[in-house]
């Protein structure tokens, strides 16, 4: 089996309707390091617009059918991967080194990811980028009130692009940014004007990508200690860091967070770690979305002085203390004798 | 496990792994070592490479198994590393249950035990943190 770092990248980009995700994707597909890229777009309603926006990447273009790309159609996308998949090895369609796939605007990213990391064959061959979420600078705060779809985008986003910052009033994308941020607080922000040059890393750069992953990781550790880092919302969706002090046993921690995704997994929207692992000298960054982690990555070595373990949670109705007190509990496991059966 | 040639008294290779779609397989004994999680290191060696204590799946194995005992016991649950690939869960009244990966434990263990696996419960985590219980 290959790396997980060396499966073909898969970015998501997502956002509510009108947010600008056609747009920004045309944009990005311009760029030449994206040159070979192969693009899943969905189209939502009867006019297929978006496909006939995307004309110029017609030969690794599919169409999903059926509207979302949600739990119901997983399975065109399933097929959809595969048809890319068994292409590519034939040589039917030019070889990409990464697919791109465009959500409509009511569509839960997370099923998507699901498919992506759960799938047989899919698995094996894919792995999960990022999510990139478009947010529109003059209706996105109206979207984020009144759609729960709007909320969950933002809330799974790994980058949060802001859209006609152009049009709308500077104080209202100020208000916008800190509401993206109540939601998500790992998040990379930024608007859609401020990139130019290396508007390309907004898709390559991942935690398992060799260039990238010390530019993404790195902003983990620079989240606020905790107590004064926690955003909660009256949408019951937050997020907040938890900073743990001591090194963190792996083995006990893989069991608490299984434990914890097996009970808890629907309302915990994404999981990130920049984590002090017991006699491990590099930091090991973690991964989930919902019930499902990806394999550990790990930086060459820590972004700054600070060796705490950093976990990011964006949750649904849950808080940090329960959380915080059950994963110390759970790390001192492993030093306890060894238990008689029950 | 046993085997015939191991009773006849012959001294056998060590257990060879073969790797069929992901998954490792006992070339001797044909059992599929189970499916790769994400918990188990050696899913992630470059990760783990700098480790300053040398690590075997066989030991890591045995850590979780003592983990999951200390985790469990409060559910009437106990855990056995079953073949290295799988794990063996039995209740106080003798019902047991196969399962393979770390995260299918959490349900079987509710459907043979007691009671929700939630470790975020208050009252489950203040027995769990008593040494004594």
């Amino acid at each position: 089996m290959a790396n997980y770092s060396d499966l073909t990248p898969v970015n998501i980009i997502t956002g509510f309707l009108g947010s600008g995700k056609t747009t920004l994707l045309q944009r990005l597909l311009r760029s030449r390091e994206l040159s070979d890229v192969a693009v899943l777009v969905n189209e939502f309603g009867e006019v297929g617009l978006d496909h006939h926006l995307l004309q110029g990447v017609a030969e690794s273009t599919l169409l999903l059918e059926n509207g979302c790309v949600c739990c119901a159609v997983r399975g065109d996308l399933q097929k959809a991967l595969r048809n890319l998949l068994s292409s590519r090895t034939r040589g039917d369609i030019p070889h990409f080194r990464r697919v791109v796939i465009e959500t409509s605007g009511l569509a839960d990213p997370a099923p998507i990811a699901y498919t992506l990391l759960s799938e047989a064959v899919l698995r094996h061959h894919f792995r999960l980028s990022s999510i990139i979420t478009t947010v529109d600078a003059i209706n996105g705060a109206t979207q984020l009130d009144g759609f729960a779809e709007a909320v969950k985008q933002v809330s799974m986003a790994d980058r949060l692009v802001v859209t006609k910052t152009d049009l709308a009033e500077e104080a209202s994308t100020a208000a916008l940014r800190a509401k993206l941020r109540d939601f998500n607080l790992s998040a990379q922000i930024l608007h859609a004007t401020d990139v130019r040059d290396d508007f390309h890393r907004l898709l390559t750069d991942d935690i398992y990508d060799s260039e990238g992953k010390f530019r993404d990781a790195s902003q983990w550790s620079a989240l606020e200690v905790h107590g004064k880092s926690s955003h909660e919302h009256t949408a019951d969706v937050r997020s907040f860091a938890v900073i743990f002090d001591s090194p963190l046993d792996w083995t006990a921690f893989g069991v608490w967070v299984s434990m914890l995704l097996h009970r808890h997994g629907t309302d915990i929207l994404r999981l990130k770690g920049l984590l002090n692992v017991e006699g491990v000298p590099t930091p090991v960054l973690v991964n989930g979305v919902q019930h499902i982690v990806h394999p550990p990555s790990h930086l060459e070595r820590w972004p700054n002085a600070d060796r705490r373990s950093r976990l990011i949670f964006i949750v649904r109705g849950l808080h940090r203390g329960p959380i915080e007190r059950s994963l110390a509990v759970f790390n001192v496991l492993v030093n306890r004798p060894m238990a008689l059966p029950a | 496990m046993t085997s015939a040639a191991a009773i006849r008294g012959r001294v056998l290779p060590p257990k060879r792994r073969t790797r069929v779609k992901g998954r490792s397989m006992c070339a001797l004994c044909g059992v599929l070592g189970g499916t790769s999680e994400w918990s188990d290191s050696t899913t992630a060696p470059a990760a783990f490479a700098g480790r300053t204590q040398p690590q075997t799946r066989l030991r890591e194995r045995q850590t979780r198994t003592r983990i999951l005992n200390a985790v469990l016991k409060h559910h009437g649950v106990s855990v056995k590393d079953w073949s290295g690939n799988s794990y063996l869960l039995t209740s106080r009244t003798g019902r047991t249950a196969i399962v393979e990966a770390v995260g299918e434990i959490w349900a079987a263990a509710e459907r043979i035990g007691g009671g929700p696996c939630d470790p975020l419960d208050e009252r489950y985590l203040s027995t769990l943190g008593n040494h004594d219980h």
